[in-house]
């Protein structure tokens, strides 16, 4: 990622053709970015069903047109508050290595079409339990919108370092 | 050409398959003709087959054990020799078709003279022997009335493949070549005559009495070709994915059913039961095609069994019952190698010396049975031989010595769970290892195949009077029969294979649970059943929690020889689901085998009574660890230090002595290629992650590899990593730490006896700041001017010298207690302190007690209190809720206690903002 941000910077001019769409997400006030060709679709998580003795950050697995999806509740994993429990939750799903996974999130944006050399890596005082499912930063007008690693995401939690 | 050959190929491999067995049975019964001409049938097949494919080499091998068998026919005896010599060449025809298959139909280079000039030899000596001049004429016989039978016989099984003639002649001239060099010249004339003469009342014969050749060979030549027609191959592949999609109708149709029983007057009904059974006959159907009689899973034991005859020098004959049992492919393919090690095992340990036996009265040839046959919903194999049984002396012994067991556990066990241990991992009682078996990953490894597929594995056995080994595995794997119930308000569903039955608790009745030591059982016919909830089993509750006497069901289970009952709060309705397996996130759970989605859409856990079956053990053996800690407690009351094992990571750096860190410390294991070692400013870094990481040396002795790769241990804290080292990494145990002898060598905390050896734990504190000078001041830096005072209680010195570097680093000004006495002495005498962190587990005092004993002070009831513990179950967490934590750690999420710190202090100002 950062050798091509960095091979667009000294072709600028060209540069108006490396563009990534991301599907903002916004959990917990903060505003996120999915890169669009991760995401498989959007749905709102119903009849989930826990896994006793998983993970925290599992929520459980869900029915997603006769698919099994497990869900992810992604305040866990960002150690924020629970949602309360009369708002609505929206799910991201993704596939990982040919599984499916949903992200629970609280509400879904619009689409950017972002220029990849704007990208910032993170910044060195980020929470190092976000920094490590974070693969960079944008600079919006207003906010800023950090970039959801979904293969880091996911790598952390289905091979969690022993603890 | 390509079809052909595949055609060939598979059938000559199923052909083989056939004389390995025959060719055993035959040597067993050499006077059974029937046999021979079997074995003889098939053979002359695939010689001929090779010769129009054009595939000399091949078919040499099968002309020469054929012109060998061809001998026996004539009534020379059948030695080992022999019958070992035409399966030598057997196995070399499918080392030849193997190579054939890998590379398209090419023959592979090579010479088979050796064996060919074997085969030869051994004709022409049996001919030497056997037959004088006088003999020559019978000889002559034999072999028209064979050529005649396998004429008659041949032809159903190829029918209209290979010119039948063409095989004929050539296998005729091949006969006549043979005969020309063994017999004398005079016979070649006398032949024909000869053979003209007995076709004619061969086949009379054959056609029992009546009827003409000609007649009777068309007839069954119509009837073979029925067989053919009526049959047709299928590649597996096609059967799986039938297979899928008629699962996922099944699916389907019980989502339909379960909401057309939602509305009674639907009109629905009746066209959805049709759909219902034609389904239901439609999966019975493709679950036939997947069907295969198990004896395709034994082909190979008489072969097998036979050669570990003469090479253990024992005789064994082997007996198989059943093999026409059918069952799932899938199953078939994953049970033939456990099976294939039972029989060796049973052959090399189970079966005694012949000396032996006849000492022990028995006959000298040992017997192993394999037997299978259906049995509800699955199938049940049987291996068992009449050898000298299982040593019980020698398994508790080992049991002993592995330390899977103790004594006194020992001693309450019956004679089955001892047996049991054989399938415990590296069991084996055999003393010497023999290149048969006895290797140590015997029957562990058998087990987990067997459980693997959803089975379970049974021994029983009589000292002196041989072992039984029984294998029970569902017919098939792709749709199981499930028990729904529920538990803390979830469904979850529970394999019908080891549900035994179903007991209503009732607290007047007789089935009521009563209680040894906190422990549920209940009485079922006499003998006492075990219990545990579910909801315990899966962390719901804590075990003191009451059980609802009135309302709750006890699932009994059975799990090998281990039955207890699982007590559930509801049991609905049995279903058949799909197994779906469990996402690689959850895959670790052991509790559960898969998941699948109900008629109602809903996503329902499946069990895995293996799981529950061990969670039982386990649970068990923790009562006892419990007890005696409790003892040990009585005992000694003071001495609790660090006393809950923890994870550590083993290593050697600088010296040769190991060391130690806790192992939730270290945040990585990298490895990386000395030439990405880079050295600037007087230091050596690494890039990692797109940042410089500063490698940081165990003392200045220490030295990075000079080539290959360097193993380090990464330890990151608020995005800044530093590479410990090291020169490679021992292992990670679990043990309990306790500093025996506290160092004063910076670097190191002390040492510790961990696995029996002497080990410096590593002081991490002391290695952070050599990697960023700043690497504590940029915290303490960041944070307020006035550092907060901090209590830190805990009865540990180790963490106590472990956790109070961290806090300073994090810029608190931290004070010691090693008791919750102390630590009320302090408050007492006025102490100011921001906030409270506390060991749980302590002597005297508990944590839980300390915090409550604050909380109902008025000039502590909002003083943050954070609770430390090695152990971090929902019901401690809640536990602690109770008493008025503001929150609870675990002992070594050291980013965790600084987080939670920095939180209680945030809301705090919150609080007064």
């Amino acid at each position: 990622m950062s050798n091509f941000a960095g091979s667009n910077n000294t072709e600028l001019l060209h540069a108006s053709s490396e563009y990534i769409q991301y599907v903002t997400v916004v959990i917990g006030g903060q505003l996120f970015g999915l890169p669009i060709s991760q995401v498989h679709d959007v749905f709102v998580p119903e009849k989930v069903t826990r896994v006793p003795l998983s993970p925290p950050e599992v929520e459980g697995v869900l029915n997603l047109r006769g698919r099994i999806v497990t869900a992810i509740n992604m305040r866990r994993r960002l150690h924020l508050p629970p949602l309360d429990e009369d708002q609505s939750m929206m799910a991201v799903g993704i596939e990982y290595k040919s599984e499916s996974y949903g992200l629970v999130i609280d509400s879904v944006g619009e689409v950017l079409n972002l220029p990849t050399h704007e990208r910032e890596d993170n910044p060195s005082n980020l929470d190092w339990r976000w920094a490590e499912i974070s693969g960079g930063v944008h600079r919006l007008e207003g906010q800023l919108m950090v970039i959801l690693d979904v293969d880091s995401l996911l790598t952390t939690l289905i091979e969690p370092k022993a603890a | 050409m390509d079809d052909l050959l595949r055609e060939f190929l598979t059938e000559t491999f199923e052909s083989l398959d056939v004389v390995d067995v025959e060719l055993v049975k035959f040597e067993q019964e050499p006077n059974n003709a029937k046999i021979l001409d079997n074995i003889f049938r098939l053979v002359h097949t695939i010689k001929g087959t090779c010769g129009f494919l054009g595939l000399p080499r091949l078919e040499a091998i099968a002309h020469a054990s054929e012109t060998l068998m061809g001998k026996f026919r004539d009534g020379v005896p059948v030695t080992p020799e022999s019958v070992s010599l035409v399966l030598n060449s057997i196995d070399r025809i499918k080392e030849i078709l193997g190579e054939l298959e890998m590379s398209n139909g090419v023959e592979p280079e090579g010479d088979d003279q050796d064996l060919i000039k074997e085969l030869e030899r051994l004709s022409l000596s049996a001919d030497a022997g056997e037959l004088g001049a006088d003999a020559a004429e019978p000889e002559e016989e034999a072999v028209a009335e064979g050529d005649d039978v396998y004429q008659v016989l041949e032809r159903p099984l190829r029918p209209g493949e290979v010119s039948l003639d063409e095989l004929e002649r050539a296998f005729r001239e091949a006969e006549v070549e043979v005969d020309m060099r063994v017999a004398v010249s005079d016979d070649d004339e006398a032949e024909p005559q000869v053979e003209v003469k007995v076709k004619a009342s061969a086949s009379g014969e054959a056609a029992s009495g009546g009827a003409s050749v000609a007649k009777d060979q068309p007839a069954k030549n119509n009837g073979g070709q029925g067989v053919s027609n009526q049959s047709i191959r299928v590649a597996v592949d096609t059967l799986e994915d039938l297979m899928t999609m008629v699962s996922e109708l099944v699916l389907t149709r019980n989502q339909l059913l379960e909401i057309v029983r939602r509305h009674e007057d639907s009109e629905f009904k009746v066209p959805l039961q049709r759909l219902s059974n034609v389904t239901a006959e439609l999966q019975e159907g493709v679950m036939k095609t997947r069907m295969q009689p198990i004896g395709n899973a034994w082909q190979k034991l008489p072969r097998i069994v036979r050669d570990l005859s003469q090479e253990l020098s024992k005789p064994i004959s082997l007996e198989m019952i059943g093999a026409d049992t059918e069952l799932d492919r899938q199953v078939l393919e994953l049970i033939k190698d456990p099976l294939t090690h039972m029989i060796r095992n049973s052959a090399d340990h189970g079966l005694e010396s012949p000396a032996e036996r006849v000492a022990a009265g028995k006959p000298e040839k040992g017997v192993i049975t394999l037997s299978a046959y259906h049995e509800g919903g699955h199938i049940l194999i049987e291996v068992r031989d009449d050898g000298r049984g299982l040593n019980l002396a020698k398994i508790k012994q080992k049991a002993l010595a592995n330390g899977i067991t103790t004594e006194s556990e020992l001693e309450k066990m019956s004679d089955q769970q001892i047996q049991k241990f054989i399938f415990a991992a590296g069991f084996s009682t055999a003393s010497a290892v023999t290149n048969v078996s006895g290797r140590g990953v015997g029957m562990d490894v058998v087990r987990n195949n067997v459980e693997m597929i959803g089975g379970s594995i049974d021994v029983r056995s009589q000292e002196g009077r041989g072992s039984s080994f029984i294998i029970k595995i569902p017919l098939t794997l792709a749709i199981v029969s499930t028990l729904i119930v529920e538990s803390h308000g979830d469904r979850f569903a529970i394999p019908q294979l080891s549900v035994v039955e179903l007991v209503r608790v009732q607290s007047n009745s007789e089935h009521r649970i009563e209680r040894i030591k906190d422990r549920p059982v209940l009485r079922l016919r006499n003998k006492l059943l075990p219990l545990v909830p579910l909801s315990q089993l899966l962390g719901f509750e804590s075990e003191d929690q009451e059980l609802d006497k009135d309302n709750g069901f006890i699932v009994v289970m059975q799990v090998g020889s281990q039955r207890f009952g699982v007590v559930v709060d509801g049991v609905f309705h049995t279903e058949e689901i799909v197994v779906k397996p469990m996402s690689s996130m959850l895959r670790n759970l052991t509790m559960f085998s898969g998941n699948t989605i109900l008629g109602d859409g809903a996503v329902i856990m499946i069990i895995d009574p293996n799981g529950v079956a061990s969670a039982m053990a386990s649970h068990a053996s923790g009562a006892l660890v419990e007890e005696v800690e409790e003892k040990a407690e009585e005992i000694s009351e003071k001495k609790v230090d660090g006393d809950a094992p923890i994870s550590m990571l083993l290593f050697r750096a600088g010296s040769a002595e190991p060391k130690a860190v806790p192992l939730s410390l270290v945040t990585r294991l990298e490895e990386f290629d000395v030439s990405k070692i880079e050295r600037s400013n007087g230091r050596d870094l690494v890039q990692y992650r797109g940042t410089l990481m500063p490698l940081v040396y165990i003392n200045e002795s220490a030295q990075h590899k000079s080539e290959g790769t360097q193993p380090m241990l990464v330890f990151s804290d608020s995005g800044r990593s530093m590479g410990l080292v090291v020169d490679d990494i021992v292992d990670i145990v679990e043990d309990r730490m306790k500093i025996e002898v506290v160092s004063e060598r910076a670097g190191i905390l002390g040492s510790a006896i961990i696995k029996e050896k002497a080990t410096e734990i590593i002081d991490l504190g002391h290695y952070l700041p050599l990697a960023f000078d700043d690497w504590f001041m940029r915290k303490e830096m960041s944070n307020q001017p006035t550092a907060r005072k901090l209590l830190f209680v805990d009865d540990s010195a180790f963490f106590r010298n472990m956790l109070t570097p961290v806090l300073k680093a994090a810029g608190y000004d931290v004070t010691t207690c090693p008791s919750a006495q102390a630590a009320f002495e302090l408050l007492e005498k006025g102490e100011d302190y921001a906030a409270i962190v506390t060991d749980i587990e302590m002597p005297e005092i508990n944590g839980y007690q300390f915090c409550e004993s604050l909380r109902g002070d008025t000039r502590f009831r909002h003083l943050p209190i954070i609770a430390l513990s090695a152990v971090v179950t929902p019901q401690s967490i809640q536990q602690g809720r109770d008493a008025g934590f503001d929150d609870y750690v675990a002992k070594f999420d050291r980013p965790g206690l600084i987080a939670s710190l920095k939180d209680v202090f945030t809301n705090e100002m919150g609080v007064a903002a």
